[in-house]
């Protein structure tokens, strides 16, 4: 007999999957104007979006370069540009 | 103890003693009283259970997996038109590895609309992981549970149970019931534990997606643990007769079968009335017995063949049909003893659909047209003037 | 007291969502970002049953799971039904312990198939937080039409054509469907305004009883729209009067958010998404852009949105 499997996956276990991959458009967080509101961090769809103390970043192994942290930023310190791969 | 009881009543008692942390059920004729029974239970705080009312009987298979996914004990109990809107879920539970356990009051599926008993029901679930045993009268209704939660909630099984019984036939007729007793069946069957479940401690997740590279070996895994449960059924019950000094078979059953040329196989309480016949036979010189399957799913395939070693015929009376195909019992036995060196003729007869009643002398009749030759798919007291049907 | 102060100055570094990185819903998706507020406002002390549907598929590929709290799938119109089997679970084995029970589902898991379901886990009193995320219509499998999808919108199943301008129904009421089964609280939220949303979900998990939230999430791929636009429609679909954002205690309306900055025209909203495209194509469609101010102008009468 053998045991039988239940396909039970780990938590968080996705994040082998590197969606990164996907992306045209990178954001660029420019650290100029800053007010640590965390908008970027509440608004990101791929919860990608981490930092602290007006230096905020997306981790670029999963950001799909939506555009939606650079569009919601109240005080315009994130740019999206054509990544160059 | 001895008690005089209700089929239904027999079902209700024993799955008190099983202790289910939930049960949820939707009413249907004939399952009526067996819930009518658990929920008075509840209500008199005789068993601690939630008692969950739901809005049809998907929602009861749903809300029993639930349950079961989050470490208790759970029980349903439907028929018929439930079962088969139960079907999605049943499947699911299956694939899930969900050790639910689920009654059914074997009814006649609609059209035309019946509630009478035949077996067509159950068939619906033959294919869906679910291991699927069939009683025989009240008493074997009171043993059976906690052996179907034990096989069920074996870790090396993990697979929901759907336990038949014949509708009216045993959920409506009072017979006396030697009861069980609370502490051995709790000896028997120890509390469920199943090593995954739904817990903020461990927040795995269940019910992923699977790609085509692991859909096929989840089933696989299925069809691998349906073949391991043969001896673990066997063995439940041998466990069980150990304990408790009652037999009904464990896979399968057998009456005067050891010098018999004939066997009669059928499945649930038309055994009672087989007794008989084979009895009346008997006593004209007719060496007739009985296989009484008991596990329809897995079916007991090796054991059949061994056991009907020196069987010349096997005549399978069946409550169920297969459209388009035949008697779906006297073609699980052709299939059974397929390609074997030894292979017996095999006849089949289909009976009592929809509560259509089954005299001894109709099976005495059908016996004398069959012996010795291969008669397949013949519908025992069809009255074709009635429906202008051929012959 | 200087460590209060201190704390209050110096927020913690962001740490992973209950709902992380590595999911593979489309750049954008509302429905993903409306799940990860969901959870991020929950924490991590529950225990959630979602139907079939896009967040499903798109969080749980075996053996990746996106998820950080216990989580289960089983069907696509029976996770309120799964969850009040959990629910009953927990409180016989008397494992209750201030876990919280959370159904989710999409428009179509929830208002068309799995309304059954629903409407029993509701009526039945179960300590379950449902959470629909309504992207209007049945996107896992290629933008059918659902019974939420909003009058004149183009899916594949209500395509706009020679002679039709697409759905021909107005979008279900849902939340006060739900409401009539006089449950304790239920709310539409959408994540155009992710701080309300979240703050519902809150309070939501604070009320004994069924609770509900009614999520509104575009879906760039359906609509039809700039990914970058998700948050931006979500807010206009509000201040044009389209999506009514409104809390309901024991049925009736006990808090409704106002149009705050000036009422827009449907048009605004409309014009950004491919799904209401053809309405702009021709004077026919004129007329229908009057028949959808017209639903704006009565959910702002009916709410009092300004």
């Amino acid at each position: 007999m053998s045991k039988p499997i239940l396909l039970a996956a780990e938590p968080g276990s996705s994040k082998v999957n590197k969606t990164g991959s996907w992306r045209t458009m990178v954001p660029i967080f420019k650290h100029e104007t800053c007010t640590d509101c965390r908008i970027c961090v509440v608004v990101c769809p791929d919860a990608c979006v981490f930092g602290q103390d007006n230096k905020y970043h997306a981790d670029l192994d999963f950001c799909k370069g939506c555009g939606i942290c650079a569009y919601e930023c109240p005080v315009d310190d994130i740019d999206m540009v054509l990544e160059v791969k | 103890m001895r008690k005089l009881l209700e089929g239904s009543m027999a079902v209700a008692e024993s799955i008190k003693l099983c202790r289910p942390h939930v049960v949820a059920a939707y009413p249907i004729t004939p399952q009526t009283h067996i819930v009518e029974n658990l929920s008075q239970m509840v209500a008199d705080g005789d068993l601690k259970a939630e008692f969950i009312n739901v809005e049809s009987e998907f929602g009861a298979a749903s809300v029993v997996l639930g349950a079961c996914a989050v470490g208790a004990r759970a029980y349903s109990t439907t028929t018929s038109q439930g079962l088969l809107l139960m079907a999605e879920v049943l499947y699911n539970m299956a694939g899930m590895r969900l050790p639910v356990v689920i009654t059914c009051a074997n009814r006649a599926v609609s059209a035309p609309i019946n509630i009478w008993n035949d077996h067509s029901d159950a068939m619906v679930i033959r294919d869906s992981g679910m291991i699927i045993l069939f009683a025989e009268d009240a008493q074997e209704l009171m043993d059976i549970h906690p052996q179907a939660y034990k096989i069920g909630e074996n870790p090396e099984i993990m697979l929901p149970v759907m336990v038949n019984m014949d509708g009216f036939i045993l959920t409506h007729a009072f017979e006396s019931v030697e009861m069980l007793d609370q502490k051995a069946v709790d000896e028997f069957l120890p509390p469920f534990n199943p090593e995954i479940k739904l817990d903020p401690a461990k927040p795995i997740t269940m019910g992923t997606l699977a790609e085509p590279r692991w859909y096929m070996e989840t089933r696989y895994k299925i069809a691998e643990t349906l073949d391991d449960a043969l001896p673990v059924i066997q063995k439940t019950a041998e466990e069980f007769k150990a304990k408790f000094g009652r037999w009904y078979g464990g896979l399968i059953d057998t009456y005067r079968l050891d010098d018999a040329e004939y066997a009669f196989v059928a499945m649930g309480s038309l055994i009672g009335t087989l007794k008989d016949v084979v009895d009346d036979l008997r006593a004209k010189g007719e060496k007739v017995g009985i296989l009484k399957i008991r596990s329809f799913r897995p079916f007991p395939y090796t054991m059949i063949r061994d056991i009907c070693k020196d069987i010349k015929q096997l005549i399978a009376f069946d409550k169920s049909y297969s459209y388009g195909w035949g008697s779906i019992l006297q073609n699980e036995l052709r299939n059974c003893f397929y390609g074997q060196k030894h292979t017996p003729i095999i006849s089949g007869f289909v009976v009592g659909l929809g509560g259509r009643d089954i005299p001894p002398k109709s099976l005495i009749d059908a016996f004398k047209m069959a012996k010795d030759k291969e008669v397949l798919n013949e519908f025992v007291d069809i009255n074709l003037e009635l429906v202008g049907g051929r012959r | 007291m200087a460590e209060t102060t201190k704390a209050k100055k110096e927020k913690a570094p962001v740490t992973e969502s209950l709902l992380t990185c590595g999911h593979r819903a489309c750049a954008g998706c509302g429905e993903s970002l409306g799940a990860k507020l969901v959870m991020d406002a929950a924490g991590p002390n529950i225990i959630v049953a979602t139907s079939t549907g896009c967040l499903e598929v798109f969080s749980t590929p075996f053996p990746e799971s996106a998820w950080r709290v216990p989580w289960i799938h089983s069907l696509f119109e029976n996770s309120s039904a799964v969850a009040a089997g959990i629910e009953a679970g927990l409180k016989a084995m008397g494992k209750w312990n201030g876990v919280k029970v959370i159904a989710q589902g999409g428009d179509g898991g929830t208002a068309d198939i799995g309304i059954g379901c629903l409407s029993g886990m509701l009526e039945r009193g179960h300590e379950v937080l449902y959470v629909c995320y309504d992207n209007e219509a049945y996107m896992n499998t290629g933008v059918q039409r659902s019974g939420l999808t909003p009058f004149d919108a183009h899916t594949t199943t209500s395509p706009s054509g020679k002679v039709s301008f697409g759905n021909q129904r107005p979008k279900k009421n849902l939340v006060e469907i739900v409401a009539a089964h006089n449950i304790p609280y239920a709310a539409t939220a959408t994540v155009g305004y992710p701080a309300d949303l979240q703050r519902k979900v809150k309070k939501a998990l604070s009320i004994a009883g069924p609770t509900f939230l009614h999520v509104h999430v575009p879906c760039p791929l359906g609509w039809a729209y700039k990914s970058e636009l998700t948050i931006e429609i979500g807010r206009l679909a509000v201040e044009t009067g389209l999506f009514p954002i409104f809390e309901m205690e024991w049925g009736k309306i006990t808090r409704v958010r106002k149009i705050t900055k000036e009422r827009k025209p449907i048009e605004e909203y409309l014009k950004l998404q491919g799904r209401f495209r053809h309405l702009f194509a021709s004077d026919e469609g004129k007329k229908e852009l009057a028949k959808i101010q017209a639903i704006a102008d009565a959910n702002i009468a009916k709410y009092g949105l300004v």
